[in-house]
Order: structure tokens, then sequence, then C-alpha cells
């Protein structure tokens, strides 16, 4: 699944070996994707290889990151992973939805290819519908983590520093008391598969998500990627002079691709 | 999606509205279902030096032009093509709910079809015209077993194809282009110069042609 760019004649390929993978899932106002582009575009990582599979809808196009002519010509496609060894990073973006079917055959690829590069741990960015919530989860923060139980033993205690909210469980059939409670992601698209193959097989996973609807959603990945960035702190959030609060929003450089989001201009006919 | 000015703009790429369903075991009933409608949707390229049932070796190409979509199979039709200088030499059969091909290789402009030629005089060069839609989940398909017949060595690939100028994303309003207009992606082993400007984002290509 996992082709490398040849770069310099290395045939072993990228070595991911204790990286934190961050990855996308295709979900509601596209949020994760949203804040992944966010990450590899502050950040300038490096395209190291793509995904060559029969899951996703095909798409190509011109490098989404371009700052200057010189480097806008390099094309880009649906699945493409992205590396930083510097702080051990690696990222896989996803660009398009997948193919009706297909996502099991495609975590199940994606998890197989985890355990084989031996990464130390995932990070799964996601999203799922606010109008699902429930009235405690209307107030306070509609941000979430969930974390598989080999993860919990290692960062349970961060979380809880951190004041963060896990995702509850809901009851499988509302309404009705005595229930088993079970997890319950609406317009997550593969969280829940990904997270719960996760689980039974031992892979260090964590979920970040926000409650969401559709609409401009590049607020929900600004705030989805500070969320992330107090945690794995990629980028150093700069106490801001004028009103002394740490807002880290600015820093975070928005990709040449997102232009023109809302339409083209409009013909001056109309005026 | 409604934009600030009232426009609709077409907001896919969603999360999945079946995801339950995904989720949901399979019964043997319906993966019996899910087998019969694979088996009906599934690809097959049929190339005339093999129906004498050769041995199944690959063709070798230099240079392959795809034209995929009407537009781009008349545009072969009308400049390229003709009886004289090439021959068919393959066709595509599939069935989606959008369209049906056949294994004739007699066609009407109007049908839906997938055909092979090659120039008689250099029989390396291979020219597709294909006017059917092939399905999100054909796609890998037909990529898989039509470049799975050829020797892709010292390969040049051409795909053609036409998008509607509404769709094309630019600072002005494509009211006042110019059109229709061409633009070009290649990838960084293709060395020659392209006649055309190189598309720019935030525009992207999907389906068969980006396949």
């Amino acid at each position: 699944m996992f082709i490398p760019c040849d770069r310099g004649g290395d045939s072993a390929g990228p070595d991911f070996k204790g990286f934190t993978l961050l990855m996308p899932a295709v979900s509601v106002g596209n949020v994760g994707q949203l804040a992944i582009d966010l990450v590899i575009s502050t950040l300038d990582m490096t395209k190291v290889g793509y995904f060559y599979t029969d899951c996703l809808v095909p798409m190509v196009g011109n490098n989404p990151y371009a700052t200057a002519e010189e480097n806008s010509t390099e094309l880009s496609i649906n699945a493409e992973v992205y590396s930083l060894p510097s702080k051990k990073l690696a990222v896989l973006q996803i660009r398009s939805p997948f193919i009706k079917n297909k996502y099991r055959p495609f975590c199940e690829t994606l998890l197989s290819w985890v355990k084989n590069i031996k990464c130390a741990r995932v990070v799964l960015l996601s999203s799922s519908h606010a109008y699902q919530r429930d009235d405690e989860q209307l107030l306070g923060t509609p941000l979430r983590y969930l974390l598989t139980p080999d993860l919990e033993k290692a960062v349970g205690g961060r979380m809880k520093e951190l004041n963060w909210k896990e995702m509850e469980k809901v009851a499988a059939y509302p309404g009705i008391s005595d229930t088993d409670k079970v997890l319950h992601i609406p317009g997550g698209g593969i969280t829940k598969l990904l997270f719960t193959e996760s689980c039974s097989e031992g892979i260090q996973m964590a979920v970040l998500l926000k409650f969401c609807s559709e609409g401009d959603n590049i607020p929900d990945a600004f705030v989805l990627v500070n969320y992330l960035n107090e945690w794995l702190q990629l980028i150093k959030s700069e106490v801001s002079a004028s009103n002394n609060s740490t807002d880290p929003s600015s820093q975070w450089k928005i990709p040449s691709s997102w232009r023109l989001l809302f339409g083209n201009g409009l013909p001056p006919a109309l005026f | 999606m409604a934009t600030f000015f009232g426009e609709v703009v077409v907001a896919p790429s969603r999360a999945g509205l079946d995801e339950e369903e995904e989720a949901r075991e399979e019964t043997p009933e319906d993966r019996e279902i899910r087998r019969e409608i694979e088996k009906k949707r599934e690809v097959e390229v049929l190339w005339s030096w093999r129906a004498g049932g050769r041995a199944q070796e690959p063709l070798v190409c230099s240079r392959f032009i795809v034209a995929i979509g009407r537009n781009a199979a008349a545009f072969l039709s009308s400049f390229i093509l003709d009886s004289v200088c090439w021959e068919v030499v393959g066709v595509v059969k599939l069935w989606n709910e959008w369209c049906r091909t056949s294994s004739t290789t007699n066609v009407l402009p109007t049908d839906s079809f997938c055909l092979f030629y090659r120039l008689i005089s250099d029989p390396t060069v291979l020219l597709c015209q294909c006017s059917c839609y092939v399905a999100e989940d054909q796609q890998f398909q037909w990529l898989e077993k039509v470049f799975g017949s050829m020797q892709k060595k010292s390969l040049q690939v051409t795909i053609l194809s036409t998008c509607p100028v509404a769709d094309y994303k630019t600072q002005e309003s494509t009211l006042t282009l110019a059109s229709p207009f061409l633009k070009a992606l290649k990838t960084k082993e293709f060395q020659e110069p392209v006649c055309c400007p190189l598309l720019e984002q935030p525009n992207i290509v999907r389906d068969l042609p980006a396949a």
C-alpha cells in the first residue's frame, strides 16, 4: 500500500520507527483533514510517499502547499505521507472520500502498515455531528478525546492534567435504561472502526475530535489543531503581547490551496 | 451549501452517509448479494490479439493516449482517428448505473463505449476512446486491467479530458473567462514542454483521469 517517493536512491524507504503518526478521518466538515493541512503547511513537512489504494476516490492536483512558482508543480494525490524527523512526526493526509464498502479493507491495510513501520502511536483527528449531542454535551467544551488501553497507560495522566474530556459512551438503545453503553461517533467516518480495531490489536491510538456542523469549518480546524498542540506541542504558543493570552492560531500557516473555498469571484455585470 | 453571495457550492467529500451500514456485520445473504453485485460490476478488457488463446504477453507500448468523456472522445474521432491509419485492438466491457458497454467495436458516436486503437504504421502507439462513465468502484480495476496488459518501460501517457468551466476555481468570475481553455498536469518525469499553462490550485482532477 505505501509507496515511498524515491529520493536519493534510498531503497529502504523512510524510517518511521518510534514516530507519532498523525492522520485524519474523513468526517463531518472535513475538520480532521483541514487540521492536518495546517500541520503540514506550518511545519513545512516533506512528502515521503503515498498510498496506492483502491479504497479512495482518485484525485490529483498540483502542490496544495505551494508557496512560490518553483514549488507549485509537484503532483499531489488522494493519500500521501509526510515526515518531519526532527519532531519524530509522520503525517498521513487523505484528500478524497471512501468508496462504498471500502472502509473495512482500508482500516485493515492501514493498521497492518502501522504495525509494520513500528511507529510509537497513532493520533487520529476527527469530528462528529454537533446536532447529535445530548443535553450534557451541549454545555462546555466541544472537544473530546479517546485513548486505546495501551496508550491510556502511557498518557492517560497527561490528559487529566490538561483537563480534557473523554468521549462519552451512549446507551445502545436510547430511551431505555439499563442498556449497554456503546461508543457512537456519528459523522466520524472510519473513526469508530479504526479505534475499535486498534483497541483489539493493541495499537497505541488516540482520537481527538470536535463536535461540529457542515459549513465554514476553518475555525473548527484551528480549534482542533490547537487542541492537538496542547498535548503534542508541535508549535510554540507565544503569549500575545496585546491581551496576554496564549493564542497560537496566528502561528498556523494556511496553505495556498484553501483559496476560493466558497466560490469564484463575482461577475462585474452583477452590480 | 450556500456561499456568502448566495451561489450554491456543492459540498461533497464528507464522512460518508452509510457508515453505520459499513460497521454492521455482514450476514451470509448480504455477502452473497455483495459478491453478485461485484461480479456484475467487474470490468473486462478484451484485446483482439488474445482472441486466439495465445500466450498473455504484455503489449509493447511507447505512447498511450487516453480520451475520457464524450468531448475528448469526439475530439479524437474528428481529428485523429480514421479507418486507414488506425485499427481497433481492444474493447472494455462494463456495466454500472449510468451506462453499459458491449464488446462490439462497431459503435455510434452516441453510444457508450471504450475502445482501443493501434496505429498501423507504428504498433507501439495506442489510443483509447472512453466515452462511457467508469464508476468510482470500477476506476481502479480499469486502471489495473488496462495498464496490466502493457509493458510500461519508457511509456509516455497522455490523458485528454474535459470539465465544465463552472467548476473552475478562479479569482475572477467564470462568466468573463474566455473559454474553452486548456490546462495541464504533468508528472516530474515528463520533461517535454507542455503546450498550455499548468492547472493551478485549488483546482483538482478527479475520477478516471485522476486515476
